[in-house]
């Protein structure tokens, strides 16, 4: 390695500096934008004399942030934990369990593996309409439930298929059923697996757009991006609250990040070697 | 279901494999029969995962089909048309021009990020390890983690009039190219493109590293050996062995750009004109502003096969033969 010589060195570290850079940039200038003075117009990067911190509280309340983060953990409590369950229950069924037919199971799921939301959407509409459920938080949380359920699925069931078989013939000797021998035995086994998948689900869901605003009219019934594409649509001609708004929106998903960072860059690579 | 499931029988699958008891005895065959029930009983574990795939899923997969092949506005009665969608779908100009816009798009949501992702990832490799590499991997893994539309609003304000692109631009005394770039006729397809690859570059960075970190560092001593320079390291050694990681990235990137709707519709909703329009948003404006019900769902069938087609070869040509 130390055969790389010193200059190639240094245009590499240059170059990774400046991508890196790059990649801050949008968010460095909307948080400048964000502090200027209302009213005024902000230009690309400038830090304001007066950093006008207040215009965040400005943006919590014309954003109506409260009801919009109870809303979205409403959608992702009704959707990720549910979803997580049937999906690994799935994924033990066909994977470990390996009951006859599964693959034909298999193989209709995963026709569902590549499929563009756009596809179904149109359909969904009417659907939902006739359930009687547009404009309620179900709208977003049923459809999404089994629109995971493809990569979910095949994500559970990717991991059970190399849990050693002589596992449960050893739980079966003590005389424990199928379900006791899953949660005492395959659950805790899972749980590395569980915990990605529930980390991107919650990501998918809290970002997720489309379903929200075919869906969903009140923005304080959406998801946050579904809400932000509202607040955009109200407040698109103010930047400055336009960006101290959009850099509320985003914060959660950037703290849980980084907090889950190693499980995130851990369920990747899973990701990689399984998918 | 619990009461269902904790009834059955302590051997279900695995217990019914031959083993104890001798064969033939009733003890077995009965063993037997009971492992055979206690195996379809295995269904229960599926079936809830597969009614709500087939119930939100596939039976709107199955209306999509059936609706494409009727003209309808939403309200009142379908007429039959049979395949005249799909052909206005491969013979309106609009349209065909819509897709292509959705190929463009490849260029920028999958070539760009991979190629560069190959670069920074090589370099990560080489002279970032450590501290410096996680950070670089951290940043340029923010991008994939908030949503697409808070990345459409920041990428609006940045290469808008009064934005930091022609901020720079001016500073460096090219103030005459200044222009805003998502509103202009020629740039602002390309300039979606540009938020696409900055999405996505953090996504393919990572997998790649993670792929570059597996590859067995004999390989490169005998590359060294042969007096192979970095260059042709590269292209002999680790290219090669990346295939896996790069068919990856192909995939998810290729999809999201096909199926690309969010940054779209925030950053310029289709405009100007039909110049950054894509099929997503298509079929979002005919069936839910146009009323053009069929028609939208041709355009999404249209849309799900295209994928498949892009996809599945990909798929084929990097899983084929695993080392």
């Amino acid at each position: 390695m130390n055969l790389t010589s010193r200059s190639e060195r240094l245009t590499g570290r240059i170059f990774l500096i400046a991508l890196v850079v790059v990649t801050l940039l949008p968010f460095l200038s909307m948080l400048s934008a964000a502090l200027q003075p209302r009213g005024t117009v902000p230009t690309g990067l400038a830090w304001p004399t007066d950093p006008q911190w207040g215009n965040f509280a400005d943006a919590f309340t014309a954003a109506n942030m409260g009801a919009l983060l109870k809303s979205s953990m409403l959608i992702v409590a009704g959707v990720v934990p549910f979803a997580v369950l049937i999906a690994t229950m799935a994924g033990f069924g066909l994977g470990h369990l390996r009951v006859p037919g599964g693959h034909f199971a298999f193989g209709l799921l995963l026709l569902g593996l590549t499929l563009p939301f756009e596809a179904v959407v149109t359909p969904l509409y009417y659907q939902i309409r006739d359930l009687g459920l547009l404009n309620t938080r179900w709208a977003i949380i049923l459809p999404l439930i089994g629109l995971y359920m493809p990569f979910a699925v095949f994500w559970m069931r990717a991991h059970f298929i190399n849990v050693p078989r002589e596992l449960s013939e050893a739980a079966r000797v003590d005389g424990s059923n199928t379900w006791q021998l899953f949660w005492r035995v395959h659950v805790p086994l899972a749980r590395p697996a569980v915990a990605s998948l529930t980390i991107l689900l919650f990501l998918w869901t809290w970002n997720q757009f489309l379903l929200a605003i075919v869906l969903v009219d009140d923005a304080t019934k959406r998801t946050m991006a579904g809400a932000l594409g509202a607040f955009q649509g109200q407040w698109g001609t103010d930047l400055v609250l336009l960006c101290a708004g959009s850099l509320l929106i985003l914060t959660p998903t950037l703290i849980v990040f980084v907090i889950f960072q190693r499980q995130f860059i851990k369920a990747l690579l899973q990701g990689s070697v399984k998918g | 279901m619990t009461s269902a499931l904790g009834g059955a029988p302590a051997g279900s699958g695995i217990a019914s494999r031959p083993g104890r008891g001798n064969p033939g005895s009733p003890v077995r065959l009965h063993r037997k029969r009971w492992g055979r029930t206690a195996r379809w009983i295995g269904w229960l574990w599926v079936l809830p995962a597969l009614l709500m795939y087939g119930f939100f899923v596939l039976r709107p997969l199955v209306l999509t089909v059936q609706y494409s092949l009727y003209r309808w506005n939403g309200i009142g009665a379908a007429r039959w048309v049979g395949l005249d969608n799909y052909l206005t779908v491969f013979t309106d100009r609009d349209l065909l021009k819509i897709i292509s816009n959705a190929f463009i798009l490849i260029i920028f949501f999958s070539f760009v990020p991979v190629v560069l992702g190959l670069v920074v990832a090589s370099l990560v490799r080489r002279i970032a390890t450590g501290p410096a590499g996680t950070l670089v991997r951290t940043v340029l893994f923010l991008p994939q983690v908030i949503p697409l539309v808070a990345a459409g609003i920041a990428w609006s304000w940045v290469m808008s009039s009064s934005g930091l692109v022609n901020q720079v631009l001016r500073t460096v005394g090219l103030g005459s190219i200044t222009r805003p770039w998502l509103g202009e006729f020629d740039t602002a397809l390309p300039a979606v493109g540009v938020i696409g690859a900055w999405v996505m570059l953090g996504l393919c960075t990572i997998l790649l590293i993670t792929g570059m970190s597996k590859i067995d560092p004999s390989l490169y001593e005998a590359a060294r050996m042969d007096g192979a320079g970095s260059i042709r390291e590269f292209f002999a050694v680790t290219l090669p062995s990346l295939r896996q990681e790069i068919g990856i990235c192909l995939t998810v990137t290729i999809i999201a750009a096909l199926a690309s709707f969010d940054i779209v519709y925030i950053s310029t909703s289709g405009g100007p004109g039909i110049q950054t329009t894509v099929p997503g948003l298509e079929i979002y404006r005919l069936a839910f502003s146009q009323r053009q019900v069929g028609l939208a769902s041709a355009l999404g069938v249209v849309l799900m096969l295209l994928v498949l087609v892009c996809v599945l070869p990909i798929q084929r040509l990097t899983r084929g033969e695993k080392p």
